[in-house]
């Protein structure tokens, strides 16, 4: 059991705080999180207030294990001006990524008095999320370099992403649009990581369904499943599905 | 045992051996050749003695010592010879050790820059005592700057070659790993936890409870790792100890090791200690030969190797987690805690991680019991603890003082005082420290004490300020290290101390409002409450320990543009008092500009338009008729 502003809530060994909080539907902002990829910890704006149980003091919430008799506040005086001061940081970072105004405004920030100090002209705000993702699906093809305010994302050595596979999850997963990607004739652009890659058309439509490398990972990945992979669009491929599955109902035994 | 290997008998043939070289049967002459030592010469002094003593035709020995922590008078040199006491010289160069050697040679010393005299060697770990010589004048205990000094950690540096590992011995060395080996390794944490000894790489975390964590933790493979990685500005404590006395620290993490169940240690060194390095890598060469170190040692069944790895330098790589991920061969960054290293340490195994000087601490514990060392100190602080005393400070170098020693001991007996500036701050515990007001000179220092008083004792930095110094400046310097070395991981660290970097700029030059200064201690609390790892959560306490003692000055640099201790640039002029002007002329002199003129008997005149401020006459004169005043065309706000 832990206790969550003031009430008790049932947990699980190996839960976060935050995963317990988003069940009980109280709410917890969050940047950096989510829900498919590990824990990170970078954007602190998950921040809640431990008063029992734990170290007291504020930590971040998705990365706090959960343990029994811990006692927590998620939107304590502290916790809250923290927020706000976390908020108007990211202000002054990335002023028009719409998730970072979004935030500003839940919390009661309207602007900052912060400096813009030769923030990422992209908007990034290093959350890591993309960095992540592209670990976890196995690319490795971008990662973070550089030390403090010089920090930044990038494929190795700033040069062509050479393992991206084209998976496009990075661009799924960041917050502030940064991650881009466009498609032309027969290329799939990385633009943000230099990539360049074949994209692969659906053999029954002719509609793009991918890039060439990502069906290499993923046969690779399913080998000894004994699944096949077919480069079939989606709607081909629930066509095709539908037929099988006519086909078995249908027939007469 | 068979071979002989680590066994008692090799202690003995090893002690006999080192005594011989500790006190050999002729003069013997020892050079201080640790970093501090070489960088003011040392090396120089060493050739030069050998070819000396060659070239006489002398059956002298010239020996290698570490630093005996007087690093203001580097290079130090000592002369050991039978029915002398030991002579102990400061700032030796080619021609004091001429004079040295014809001294020894016509059987009278010289007096110039002697130190003192030793007469005879206490051997902590053994209780021992060798005499060298009857007492008899300028005892080294007397010299002002070793009297206060109890020392524990630092037992050895200066005393033992630190590439013999005879000699380490024969002052009782490894004795305590073969103590250990024949305890039960719960009573070796018990003797820990007794002793009271808290980490001394900075939290201050209790050694023993962290030992019981680490061996209550399931797992066939552990690791223990020595925080060699010293990145406080200004801090040399554990350098020292490396480079004078690897073996402690050996000795140390092989009586860990048993403790709490592990076969491997590491010792992550930063790469900018090229001779702590090599000097580590020799003592662990010679302890496997000994079989002090591999498997089987004194035939107890208990196994244990040390590596080094070498870091390169950021600080960050200091915190426990970044450290381990840098040597798993990952990016320096730490990751949230729990879990703690003692349960998911190195490749996730479980890890005990001390500091080199709390590893020094161990063999001592072991050997006296840890009711001797919690006899030592303060209640809640045991123990002794080496600080790095560096700054506007007459006496520079490495103390190790029993805790709750006072700072007026520390800066004014032991330190020799600031001279002729008054004391203004102490700054302790380096970047995640605060400063420490002159009024507050009688604090004892002590984890607790210190903390209460908005410092921290950190590992070991002491930096004392005189009123030459300008906080706002300080606290500048600090903030620019950590926003340099944040690791950039986390929004509140990062962006944080930048913006409060900006802020002090603005400061600085004079370009600040008062609403600045709240936003400063605003986002300041909010970093420290956020922040990721200790780095952050430090980052903004010289900041804030600033604004609690020295509000005033920052206040002064934003409502009158001016900087009273006559530092940042922009918000001073710089004047003659006609009434303490002595007409020395020595200000004079020292002007790179010929912006100050005068003559015999009439106060000196200081020419505003050839001035740039560079504070050279300010830091010349003696009799402060130097004056620092607003600048005329700034008006106060
Ligand atoms: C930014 C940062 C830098 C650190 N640097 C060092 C260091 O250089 N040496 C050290 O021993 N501990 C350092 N520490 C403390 C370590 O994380 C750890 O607490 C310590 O090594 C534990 O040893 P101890 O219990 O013997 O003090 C640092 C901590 C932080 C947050
Ligand atoms: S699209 Fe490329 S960079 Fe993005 S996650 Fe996939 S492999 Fe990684
Ligand atoms: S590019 Fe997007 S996902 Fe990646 S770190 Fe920046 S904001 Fe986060
Ligand atoms: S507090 Fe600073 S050093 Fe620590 S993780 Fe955050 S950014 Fe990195
Ligand atoms: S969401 Fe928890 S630190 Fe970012």
């Amino acid at each position: 059991m832990i206790t969550i502003n003031g009430r008790e809530f049932p947990a699980r060994d190996g839960e976060t705080v935050l995963e317990v909080a988003r069940r009980e539907g109280i709410w917890i902002p969050t940047l950096c999180h989510h829900e498919g990829l590990n824990p990170y910890g970078s954007c602190r704006i998950c921040v809640v207030e431990v008063t029992a149980g734990g170290r007291p003091g504020l930590t971040a919430s998705c990365t706090l294990p959960v343990s029994d008799g811990l006692v927590v506040e998620t939107d304590s005086e502290r916790v809250r001006r923290c927020r706000q001061v976390l908020v108007r940081l990211l202000l002054a970072m990335a002023p028009n990524a719409p998730v970072v105004r979004e935030l500003a405004e839940k919390l009661g920030v309207t602007d900052t008095p912060f400096k813009r100090l030769g923030a990422d002209k992209d908007g990034c705000i290093l959350c890591g999320l993309c960095v992540r993702a592209c670990e976890q699906v196995g690319a490795y093809a971008i990662g973070f370099a550089f030390r403090g305010v010089r920090r930044r994302v990038t494929p190795p050595f700033g040069k062509q992403a050479a393992a991206c596979m084209g998976c496009r999850a990075c661009e799924q997963v960041c917050p502030t649009g940064t991650v881009k990607f466009t498609e032309s004739g027969d290329r799939l652009f990385g633009d943000t990581w230099q990539a360049e890659l074949q994209v692969v058309r659906c053999p029954e439509c002719g509609a793009p369904v991918g890039a060439q490398p990502l069906f290499g990972h993923v046969r690779e990945q399913l080998d000894n499943t004994g699944i096949a992979v077919e480069n079939l669009c989606p709607i081909c491929r629930r066509k095709k599905l539908a037929g099988e599955m006519a086909a078995v109902c249908v027939q007469p035994k | 045992m068979a071979g002989g290997r680590g066994e008692v008998k090799e202690l003995e043939i090893l002690k006999k051996e080192g005594l011989s070289t500790l006190y050999p049967e002729r003069v013997k002459i020892s050079v201080g050749r640790a970093t501090c030592g070489r960088a003011a010469g040392a090396e120089d002094v060493y050739t030069f003695l050998q070819d000396v003593v060659a070239r006489r035709g002398l059956e002298w020995d010239v020996s290698t010592v570490g630093c005996l922590g007087f690093c203001q008078g580097e290079p130090l040199v000592t002369v050991q010879q039978p029915g002398w006491p030991r002579y102990v010289y400061s700032r030796v160069d080619r021609r004091l050790a001429e004079q040295i050697v014809e001294g020894v040679a016509a059987g009278k010393l010289p007096k110039r820059r002697l130190l003192g005299k030793i007469y005879s060697d206490d051997l902590l770990l053994t209780g021992e005592k060798v005499d060298l010589a009857p007492e008899g004048d300028h005892p080294l205990e007397k010299n002002p700057f070793y009297g206060p000094q109890v020392r524990i950690a630092t037992r050895n540096c200066g005393y033992i070659n630190p590439e013999s590992i005879a000699e380490y011995v024969a002052r009782g060395g490894y004795l305590a790993l073969k103590k250990a080996v024949q305890m039960q390794p719960e009573e070796i944490i018990e003797e820990v936890v007794k002793s009271g000894l808290r980490g001394r790489g900075g939290a201050g975390f209790l050694t023993g409870k962290k030992w019981g964590f680490a061996r209550a933790a399931s797992g066939d493979v552990k690791y223990v790792i020595c925080n060699a990685d010293e990145g406080d500005p200004g801090a040399y404590m554990d350098r020292s100890i490396l480079e004078g006395d690897p073996h402690t620290v050996l000795e140390g993490m092989a009586i860990g090791g048993y403790a709490i169940g592990a076969q491997t240690g590491i010792i992550y060194c930063r790469a900018e200690y090229p001779l702590a390095v090599a000097t580590l890598k020799e003592a662990i060469r010679q302890a496997e030969k000994q079989g002090f170190l591999g498997d089987n040692i004194f035939g107890s069944g208990f196994s244990f190797r040390i590596r080094v790895v070498e870091g390169r330098g950021a600080f960050v790589c200091g915190e426990e987690t970044a450290l381990i991920a840098s040597i798993e061969g990952r990016m320096g960054e730490p990751r949230p805690r729990p879990p703690f290293p003692a349960q998911k340490g190195l490749w996730g195994k479980p890890t005990n991680i001390n500091n080199v000087e709390t590893w020094a601490n161990i063999p001592p514990i072991i050997m006296r019991g840890g009711d001797w060392f919690a006899g030592v100190g303060t209640a809640t602080s045991s123990g002794t603890k080496v600080f790095a005393l560096v700054g506007d400070i007459k006496n520079n170098g490495l103390v190790e003082v029993p805790m709750g020693t006072t700072l007026r001991q520390i800066v004014y007996d032991i330190g020799g005082g600031t001279g002729v500036f008054d004391l203004k701050a102490v700054q302790t515990g380096g970047p995640s420290g605060g400063c420490i007001p002159a009024s507050l000179i009688d604090l004892p220092v002590d984890y607790d004490a210190l903390t209460r008083a908005g410092a921290i004792m950190g590992s070991g930095g002491m930096v004392v300020m005189n009123e030459r110094s300008c906080m706002v400046d300080v606290a500048r310097f600090f903030i620019a290290f950590t926003q340099d070395e944040s690791c950039g991981k986390c929004l509140p660290c990062r962006e944080g101390t930048r913006q409060m970097l900006e802020l002090l700029d603005k400061i600085c030059k004079g370009e600040a409002e008062m609403s600045d200064l709240e936003l400063l201690e605003e986002l300041a609390y909010a970093v420290k409450d956020t922040a990721l790892c200790g780095l952050g959560q430090t980052a903004p306490n010289p900041v804030l320990s600033t604004l609690k003692y020295f509000r005033d000055e920052y206040e002064a640099h934003i409502r009158e543009r001016f900087c009273p201790a006559g530092v940042c640039r922009e918000l001073f002029e710089l004047t003659v008092d006609e009434e303490k002007c002595k007409s020395c002329g020595r200000c004079s002199e020292v002007c790179p500009q010929g912006a100050i003129v005068g003559e015999k008997d009439k106060p000196y005149r200081l020419d505003q338009d050839k001035c740039i401020r560079c504070r050279a006459c300010l830091n010349t004169c003696r009799h402060k008729a130097i004056r620092v005043v607003p600048r005329r065309r700034y008006q106060p706000r």
